[in-house]
């Protein structure tokens, strides 16, 4: 298994391991794509959701399960999720493009219109992105969630991006 | 002079502070020392949001862990000593502690506490490589406490040994703080800590090099750090020769696991015994959290490494139980609370990353209540029911 061998995962181990939105909800808008797969004992993810569309329950190693028709996408997860594993793609709103919001807490943060290398969960640039927001509320506690836009294609993959703006 | 406390709790980390806190709560006098200019132990360096349950505190940072309890520990009027190294603990529940005051005095004080909860914490284990000790190689909780705590990076380009949760977790740390991480180097064949760890690094483009081992730390010519010389490992983890290749760095951290510190519970003839899956020698304790000498409490990592959020329930179930014996909280009173502390250990034991450690406690206890005595009766662990009923 590559997470575990290698440190990451490859799409097909997550599709194995985690069952994620379909192609009708991901048309609907914005959704988020759990990347936890191990049996850990962790539940904020359940405990901070503000339209309970996800469930741990009990015992509190369950993997999460996610209700993809009460997510709204809104990104509160990605920032709790304490695995920073949890991400929120767009696949809807245009037929080319699609975005990919996930957790970052590096400095410098980037800024909405910044072109970017778009990085995969090797950390091996994909392809080029734009950052479209950053969304950095109290409440999220320190771990700043940024979207960014890439290619539709690219949006099962692109989950981080390159610091620095590209020329 | 003896100063005279109801409790003494040494070492104010999370468990020392979780068992300050129950024990004052229920009304007795606290005293809690520790060698530390500040408390709180290794929360402050811990500037992730924790795993667990929401009542454990899950997806709060560690340092807001640390100041909560530091709080609580605080409004409770725990009398709180830092500074203060207890050097010893001697027959009659008698501690001897150095205290550095004002003006930077020392002065030795015997405390004698009617239960003494001993909250001592772990160390690093090193690993021992040509070049080991040069400036630049350092344990990966020091480095840790370098960014995190004084807010200097060790070095530019770093190199980690080791793929434990510590390693992965303060490799990211070091990212954070503006450090370049060229890899990660771990001798077993997997990645040995959680995969969402692991994630976070690869996605930032670290290699984690599995079945690897350093074996050399290359020095320039004032013999700091220039490079870390890794080799691939066999099934037996020696280096296999002609494998060798070197990374330039200036700093190699090493996260090579915890042992618990165990001096003072050695010091007491506290019954012990070798357990790996807790990190080496540890004293057998009860469902009390009482060890082999009556009046003695153990918590925390120094009864087995763990994470924190097992070292506060255990600090809890200690501090309850030292109450109890006491006379502060009645037996009923008491064993309510460590039934329910008791089950959330072991839910923070639970799956395939904790039921090693779930198993080695269930044996650790029946041994105690084999072979030592019986613990406080009508205290479930993990399903095992101990005493009456």
């Amino acid at each position: 298994m590559a997470l575990i061998d290698e440190g990451y995962l490859e799409f097909s181990e997550l599709q194995e391991k985690q069952k994620l939105p379909d192609a009708e909800r991901f048309q609907r808008g914005p959704v988020a794509v759990l990347e936890c797969i191990q049996q850990i004992p962790c539940n904020p993810c359940e405990a901070f959701c503000p339209f309970g569309a996800i469930t741990v329950g009990s015992p509190i190693t369950n993997l999460p399960v996610l209700d993809a028709k009460k997510c709204k996408g809104c990104g509160t997860c990605v920032a709790k999720c304490p695995g920073m594993a949890i991400f929120v793609v767009d696949k809807s709103y245009s037929g080319t493009k699609g975005s990919v919001s996930f957790p970052y807490e590096y400095y410098p943060l980037p800024q909405a219109g910044d072109e970017v290398a778009a990085l995969n969960r090797k950390g091996k640039a994909v392809g080029t992105g734009k950052v479209l927001k950053v969304t950095n509320p109290a409440s999220f506690d320190h771990t700043p969630v940024v979207t960014v836009e890439t290619d539709l294609s690219l949006t099962d993959e692109v989950r981080n991006i390159k610091k620095g703006v590209l020329k | 002079m003896i100063l005279e406390k109801d409790v003494v709790v040494i070492g104010a980390g999370p468990a020392g502070l979780a068992a300050s806190i129950e024990a004052a709560k229920a009304g007795a006098g606290v005293l809690l020392v520790d060698l530390n200019l500040k408390a709180g132990g290794q929360l402050f360096k811990q500037i992730h949001k924790f795993f667990g349950s929401r009542a454990h505190y899950s997806g709060t940072r560690g340092y807001d862990i640390g100041r909560k309890l530091v709080r609580e520990a605080e409004s409770l009027k725990v009398d709180v000593w830092l500074q203060s190294t207890a050097v010893g603990v001697f027959p009659g529940n008698k501690v001897g502690i150095e205290r550095i005051l004002d003006g930077g005095v020392k002065k030795l004080y015997t405390v004698h506490g009617k239960a003494v909860i001993i909250a001592t914490g772990a160390s690093e284990n090193a690993v021992c490589f040509k070049g080991w000790t040069r400036p630049g190689v350092m344990g990966a909780g020091a480095a840790q406490t370098m960014v995190n705590v004084n807010h200097v990076r060790p070095g530019k380009k770093i190199v980690m040994l080791g793929s434990g949760n510590v390693g992965l977790i303060v490799s990211y740390q070091l990212m954070q703080a503006g450090c370049d991480v060229l890899a990660l180097v771990e001798a077993a064949p997997k990645i040995g800590g959680y995969a969402v760890h692991a994630a976070k690094i690869s996605r930032a483009g670290v290699p984690i090099i599995t079945s690897h081992t350093i074996v050399e730390a290359l020095g320039d010519e004032k013999g700091t750090v220039r490079g870390a010389v890794i080799a691939k490992v066999d099934s037996h983890f020696q280096p296999i020769s002609g494998t060798e290749r070197t990374i330039e760095c200036d700093t190699i951290a090493i996260a090579a696991g915890l042992r618990p510190v165990v001096d003072l519970t050695r010091l007491m003839n506290c019954a012990s015994v070798f357990e790996p899956v807790f990190g080496g020698f540890i004293p057998l304790h009860n469902t009390d959290m009482e060890t082999s000498v009556k009046g003695i409490y153990v918590a925390g990592d120094s009864t087995g490494v763990e994470e924190a959020s097992v070292a506060m329930e255990e600090g809890r179930i200690a501090g309850t139980a030292a109450a109890q014996s006491l006379g502060y909280l009645s037996a009923a009173e008491a064993g309510k609370t460590k039934k329910l502390l008791w089950e959330r250990v072991n839910s923070l034991r639970s799956g395939p990353f904790g039921e090693r450690r779930l198993t080695a406690e269930k044996n650790l206890l029946e041994h105690f209540r084999e072979e030592i005595r019986e613990p406080q009766p009508e205290i479930m662990i993990g399903g095992l029911a101990h005493g009456a009923d």
